[in-house]
């Protein structure tokens, strides 16, 4: 039986995230939901999810005490940043004025802007919110029995982006195509919600709790 | 584009079981809540709108038990909505699994409510949703006013200023009802959803009139909603969602296929 640990810093509904691993898991594992360092850093494979902004994101984050536990577990065993528990990961944010974040990858996250428009002109919803398409930007084994451009469920206003092209493993078309998907050897993260996804979403946390981590 | 236009059943709970009324009388059984959000999630709803419409407060905790049942299978936003006064309310639906609240009368008695929301637990999670009824006569531009109490008490707010005035505090989403068409089935005040609909930066939900298929397109065409709801015509199987969002494809509109 492994543990998983999914990052409780008060941020954000995780129920969600927690009920969908017990499911694909069909609770053969353990699914600890913790805002405890040493037990982030002692999990098998670790759930780093996230809502609100990002400056109260970092914030939380260091009044537990759990940026060297995310920042070593994002380095060595199966990691899955989602939604806010992506953005934050980067170096920068734009958001609350300018947020210094984990700085685990390199890039910025960027406000999609009050005036957002897609390439006829038409005005775009901010947030981007509900059902969209994730292009696969190279093979990956979380994408196993996932079709290429599923839908996923998206709710962001910031989007990423990351300093090396070879990071992006999935993309997504808003107004323009941004990395809605980030691979680097055991870290994978996305901006959208799998717990939130139905069947693609469900599919994605499965390979994840079976991902031995190696690409 | 390929954001897909939502389809987002409804489901008013009343004491832990579904119901629809008509204009807010006639209230018919539709069911246990579990059973019909896991059919809707089998023929591709987008998302669930859960309205706790029961009178007495003493019985909110079976909505919270209701949001766990349904949170603990069903893998798609859930909204839930319906005597939401304290942000100890919000908390308490986020923790039994909803993933949005909808606050109504409390944003109008309360606006700053709104922003406390968004500010505690995130615009994404917060949904206002706006009463709406016509106030304008015929041949003049179209002017709306916000209504509470179930469209029966008027509190002479205008709704363009209303919703931007939303917008600004920190809401994630406008759950738009027109009043006037709430139950009748003659389809959506689609004027007024586009009005709205321009006047915001957030995603706008058309609610109240749907009749039948093509009310719910024109929702989209017309009233340039970001999604449509709809209870009864889903409820009581006169359309299933498959076929809303097959009819929904032949008109044009990008729908989530599954």
């Amino acid at each position: 039986m492994q543990t998983i640990a999914v990052v409780d810093y008060g941020m954000g509904n995780l129920r969600s995230v927690v009920n969908a691993l017990e499911v694909v898991t069909q609770d053969r594992d353990r699914v600890v939901l913790t805002a405890d360092p040493q037990q982030v850093l002692g999990a098998d494979r670790v759930v780093f999810p996230g809502q609100g902004a990002a400056g109260d994101c970092m914030r939380a984050i260091d009044e537990y005490a759990l940026r060297e536990a995310i920042i070593a577990a994002a380095g060595q065993r199966p990691f899955l940043g989602i939604c806010m528990g992506m953005q934050v990961l980067i170096e920068h944010s734009e958001e609350n004025q300018g947020t210094a974040c984990l700085g685990i990858l390199e890039g910025q996250v960027k406000y999609f802007g009050d005036d957002h428009r897609d390439q006829g002109g038409a005005k775009l919803k901010v947030p981007h919110m509900g059902w969209n398409r994730v292009a696969q930007a190279r093979s990956h084994p979380l994408w196993q029995s996932i079709e290429d451009g599923s839908r996923f469920y998206f709710v962001h206003s910031y989007y990423l982006e990351v300093t090396d092209p070879d990071l992006v493993a999935g993309v997504t078309d808003y107004g323009f195509a941004f990395s809605s998907v980030i691979a680097r050897d055991n870290l994978f993260a996305l901006q959208c919600h799998p717990e939130k996804s139905a069947d693609a979403g469900l599919q994605l946390l499965r390979n994840f709790v079976n991902w031995d981590g190696q690409l | 584009m390929s954001l897909a236009k939502r389809i987002i059943p409804c489901l008013d709970v009343d004491n832990g079981r579904v119901v629809k009324g008509v204009k807010f009388v006639e209230i018919r059984d539709a069911g246990d809540p579990v059973e019909n959000a896991r059919r809707y999630n089998q023929e591709g709803a987008d998302e669930l709108t859960f309205l706790d419409i029961t009178a007495s407060s003493d019985d909110r905790d079976t909505m919270v038990h209701v949001v766990e049942d349904v949170a603990r299978e069903v893998f798609i936003p859930l909204t839930v909505g319906g005597g939401i006064r304290e942000l100890a309310d919000i908390r308490r639906m986020l923790n039994a699994g909803a993933d949005k609240i909808s606050i109504n009368t409390a944003a109008v008695f309360k606006p700053e409510f709104v922003a406390e929301a968004a500010d505690k637990f995130g615009s994404q999670c917060i949904v206002v949703a706006v009463d709406a009824k016509r106030v304008s006569t015929e041949g003049e531009p179209g002017r709306w006013e916000i209504f509470t109490h179930g469209g029966r008490k008027p509190t002479g707010i205008d709704t363009l200023e209303w919703v931007r005035k939303m917008d600004a505090y920190g809401a994630g989403e406008i759950l738009l009802t027109s009043m006037d068409r709430d139950g009748t089935k003659i389809g959506f005040d689609n004027e007024l959803t586009r009005a709205v609909s321009e006047a915001v930066r957030v995603p706008v939900i058309a609610s109240g009139g749907v009749g039948n298929l093509q009310h719910l397109a024109d929702g989209i065409l017309r009233g340039k909603a970001d999604a449509v709801l709809a209870a009864s015509i889903f409820h009581f199987g006169e359309y299933r969602i498959s076929e809303a969002k097959a009819f929904m494809r032949t008109q044009g509109i990008e729908v989530r296929d599954d």
